[in-house]
């Protein structure tokens, strides 16, 4: 009974975020060639991390023991997967907003749940261009890269792909949360999604093991990239962790999904019994 | 469910904590009892105005009605439901229109917003159609049906607004200050629409306003609220009496200098505050001989003559009663 | 006329003061991405000592130089553009143009107010937690450091300039957002934020160098690694004044087409 409900929930979600969604696509759709300008635009300006890659590697041979190939396997692998999410949910920094100026109430009275509301708020196409320059390079990595393929590899390439978006999203999620509590804090989430994407781009030799630690056992965005990507590429990760940990990125994404659906409703309960 | 309980609060309950900046980093908590034990039912059908000085509750109450916010205490069901606890499904049955945010889409003709509300509600293509119909012609929107909402002017909003409520023919309407900051002939449009739906759908209309003439022309009973509490239920020609001295109008002169409270017949001094003075005058008297009179003996800079308002028949009543 | 606009810098100022959350997540922030640049840059310097004229205590003195410059000239955008877009797009900017104050000087000044607090919290913050941690070559010459700010002005002016032809694209373009995001990218990249700009090979690096993004992190941060001194200094100076005199004419130019747009068109 109480799963036939939730389904029925989460059903309900999908459906009103696809409404919602739609609608602001039809909103920028308006403007088409200023949407134009600003996909294109955008799928340039993503761009730019790479370009500054290039040119360290215009300097170097190596970085933190791996090469341009190595490193552009990591910076597809996370982009897309932040893409995804971003794509996704981007816009959930926006709620401190809502809350301040009482518009997540007139959300809070539509027969739909609240989080899908939020999460296709703002939602916005352009958003691809980051994907898009994500798999391209991911794509000149894989037809670079020297790796000795097996079915479990080639099969890890896609599933990473998605936990990682499902991760991030988790963070995008917290995040909205946490600013039911503090509503200025939207910076914060950027800690950990734009923050984590700089650094799952470079190999985690290059950080401090603490930091390493950090991510892969507190906020395990590790699990984004890192761990199966370093799997594929047949490089050792730098924590003494069994190798199995490199197909737990499904698992991993459905804990975090898990805890950041209670962080949610947490915040919700507290916004709608204080009224901020 | 009764129809007689339709909404039914019993000693209704919001606190919050609030915290006071004491110092840098410093917050003390302190208690606001938002709505203190609030207590009505309204019946299916009723139309009923709510109102109160900013700050007395009149919203909490709203969002609780309407699931925004869970109260503290008390008991509280609409339709048979627990508001909070069952928001969304009490979602499809109530129409909300909050006065200051339009919920309709700024980029958008406003057609796409109906199509949403059709979608997001599972409205059946045929009400759907219906109802449109009877709201593009009855709040007069067959113009401005395919025109960007953010060209649209206040009152044509407010009317857009109104009408997206609707389409999914809720059994309860809650208004907050519908007409606030709209043109006189687009206030008129909007009250005698929520007359006709009342009448003919039976829809139970909740509304807030501060807006004396909305609650005459549209509501048979009031609830006056203040400091979250009930202060008034019933009629508004009980109201009427209770704040007996809403008869009279309210005379604001600015003198050259402070001076002593102006002595004159009919008129009566409410309030000096340095050269500004306060004048109560027989509603049925004409300010004309008056301000004559005043300007004849006393050194006048301005005036301005106010019709009365909520707020004076509240201070009146308090003033009556001796509440607080 | 001078003091209304004093007060409104001063009101901005405040405004961003009474922001407190908002300025402790930003400092969390900024300290975040500093670690995480920081490491990066140890990664490359060790492969490559004094790349781009710098040792490493230098590179790593960029870097959190740069976290903090981040909200100072709002690189990311963030500032006063925000609200003049979505005034752009309510039509409230009517009557903005109809006010007696200039609106460019009025919103510039609003932002220097904005740069001062961020500058002071935000710009300090992240690079004494840094200091903590790495080695960096902070100067000892306090001159140095007066010059470093005043850079760090033109910076904001050249960054403010920039940031009000976004904003009135918004007259045209209508998504203004969208436009602001991409400018963001673009100054992240040629200020130098992703790499310094002497890093940048070959006629990038050269085309980089004479971009008015520049002014934004790459100029003050050589002036306070002690790399423009006597007139190289001037030199510098000039360059950021130029672009801020060119972009803020420009800004002139596209307000008053806008008013005319107004005008026409009824918002």
């Amino acid at each position: 009974m109480a799963e036939t409900e939730a389904r029925g929930r989460t059903l309900d979600g999908i459906r009103a975020y696809g409404l919602i969604a739609s609608m602001w696509v039809r909103s920028t759709m308006a403007y088409r060639a200023s949407f134009a300008m600003t996909a294109l635009g955008n799928f340039a300006a993503t761009g730019f991390d790479f370009v500054a890659i290039l040119m360290m590697f215009s300097h170097v041979d190596s970085l933190g023991g791996y090469s341009l190939p190595e490193i552009a396997f990591l910076y597809g692998t996370a982009g897309v997967s932040f893409g995804l999410s971003d794509l996704v949910m981007g816009s959930m920094d926006r709620l401190g907003r809502r809350i301040r100026d009482g518009t997540l109430d007139t959300l809070l009275v539509r027969p739909a749940p609240v989080l899908a509301q939020v999460a296709a708020d703002r939602f916005a196409l352009r958003r691809l261009g980051r994907i898009t320059q994500g798999l391209l390079v991911l794509g000149y990595a894989l037809l670079v890269l020297d790796i000795d393929w097996t079915v479990v590899k080639v099969l890890l390439v896609p599933v990473m792909l998605l936990s990682g978006g499902a991760i991030f999203g988790a963070v995008f999620v917290v995040g909205a949360a946490f600013q039911f509590w503090a509503q200025d804090a939207s910076e914060v989430q950027n800690s950990f999604t734009y923050g984590g994407v700089t650094m799952l781009v470079y190999p985690p030799t290059v950080f401090a093991k603490d930091l390493v630690r950090g991510v892969t056992f507190v906020i395990p965005l590790a699990f984004v990239n890192w761990l199966p990507a370093l799997y594929v590429l047949g490089r050792p990760y730098p924590l003494d962790v069994p190798q199995w940990l490199a197909f737990t990125p499904p698992l991993v994404a459905a804990a975090c999904m898990g805890l950041a659906g209670l962080a949610w409703r947490a915040g919700l309960r507290s916004y709608r019994s204080t009224g901020s | 469910m009764v129809d007689a309980d339709f909404i039914e609060l019993d000693n209704l309950e919001k606190v919050f904590d609030v915290r006071r900046k004491a110092g840098f980093w410093r917050r003390e908590k302190s208690e606001v009892r938002a709505v203190d034990g609030i207590s009505f039912t309204v019946a299916r059908g009723e139309m009923v105005g709510y109102i109160g000085p900013n700050g007395a509750g009149k919203s909490t109450t709203i969002k609780m009605l309407t699931g925004i916010l869970t109260p503290s205490g008390g008991r509280l069901r609409v339709a048979g439901l627990d508001p909070s606890r069952e928001r969304t499904k009490l979602a499809q049955r109530i129409g909300v229109v909050f006065g200051q945010r339009t919920t309709l889409w700024w980029d958008l003709p406003l057609r796409d917003s109906y199509r949403l509300a059709h979608r997001m509600y599972r409205i059946p293509d045929a009400r759907f159609a219906e109802n449109m119909e009877r709201c593009v012609e009855l709040l007069d929107l067959a113009e401005l049906l395919e025109v960007p909402v953010r060209q649209l002017s206040l009152g044509q909003r407010m009317r857009g607004d109104i009408a997206a409520a609707l389409l999914h023919d809720p059994e309860v309407l809650y208004l907050d200050e519908p007409t606030i900051g709209l043109d006189v002939v687009s206030k008129a449009k909007v009250r005698e629409f929520l007359r006709d739906l009342n009448a003919e759908r039976g829809t139970t209309v909740l509304l807030t306003t501060h807006d004396l003439q909305d609650i005459e022309q549209l509501c048979k009973r009031v609830m006056v609220i203040d400091h979250g509490r009930l202060m008034y239920d019933g009629a508004l020609t009980g109201l009427h009496e209770v704040g007996s001295g809403v008869s009279e109008r309210m005379l604001v002169v600015d003198l050259e200098r402070e001076l002593p409270p102006i002595d004159l017949e009919l008129v009566r001094v409410v309030k000096v505050e340095g050269p500004r003075q306060w004048l109560a005058f027989p509603s049925a008297a004409s300010a004309a001989p008056i301000v004559a009179a005043i300007a004849a003996s006393y050194p006048l800079v301005d005036l301005s003559v106010r019709e009365p308002d909520i707020e004076a028949v509240i201070a009146k009543m308090y003033a009556d009663r001796g509440v607080y | 006329m001078i003091r209304l606009y004093a007060l409104v810098a001063a009101g901005g100022f405040r405004r961003h003061a009474t922001y407190r959350v908002a300025t402790v997540a930003g400092v969390f922030t900024n300290t975040v991405f500093g670690f995480i640049v920081a490491y990066t840059y140890i990664a490359l310097w060790d492969q490559k000592p004094h790349l781009g004229g710098y040792d490493q205590a230098q590179a790593l003195t960029y870097v959190w130089l740069g976290q903090g410059m981040m909200a100072t000239v709002a690189m990311l955008g963030g500032g006063f553009e925000d609200e003049l877009i979505e005034r752009v797009r309510s039509g409230d900017i009517a009557t903005d143009l109809y006010r007696p104050a200039d609106l460019q000087l009025w919103w510039l000044a609003g932002d220097l107010g904005r740069a001062a607090f961020h500058f002071l919290v935000r710009g300090t913050m992240p690079m004494m937690l840094g200091a903590l941690v790495f080695d960096l070559a902070l100067p000892d010459n306090p001159f140095v450091w007066i010059a470093f700010v005043f850079s760090v002005v033109l910076g904001v002016v050249v960054s403010f300039a920039v940031r009000y032809l976004v904003a009135l694209s918004s007259f045209w373009l209508l998504d203004g957002a969208g436009v602001a995001q991409i400018i963001g990218l673009v100054s992240l990249f040629f200020s130098g934020m992703l790499l310094p700009l002497n890093v940048f090979p070959g006629v990038l690096g050269e085309l980089a160098k004479v971009l008015p993004w520049s002014s934004l992190l790459q100029i003050p941060a050589d002036v306070l690694l002690g790399k423009h001194t006597g007139w190289g200094l001037v030199g510098a100076y000039a360059f950021q004044l130029g672009w801020a005199a060119v972009l803020l004419t420009v800004g002139r130019l596209l307000q008053s087409a806008a008013t005319r747009k107004v005008v026409v068109q009824g918002g």
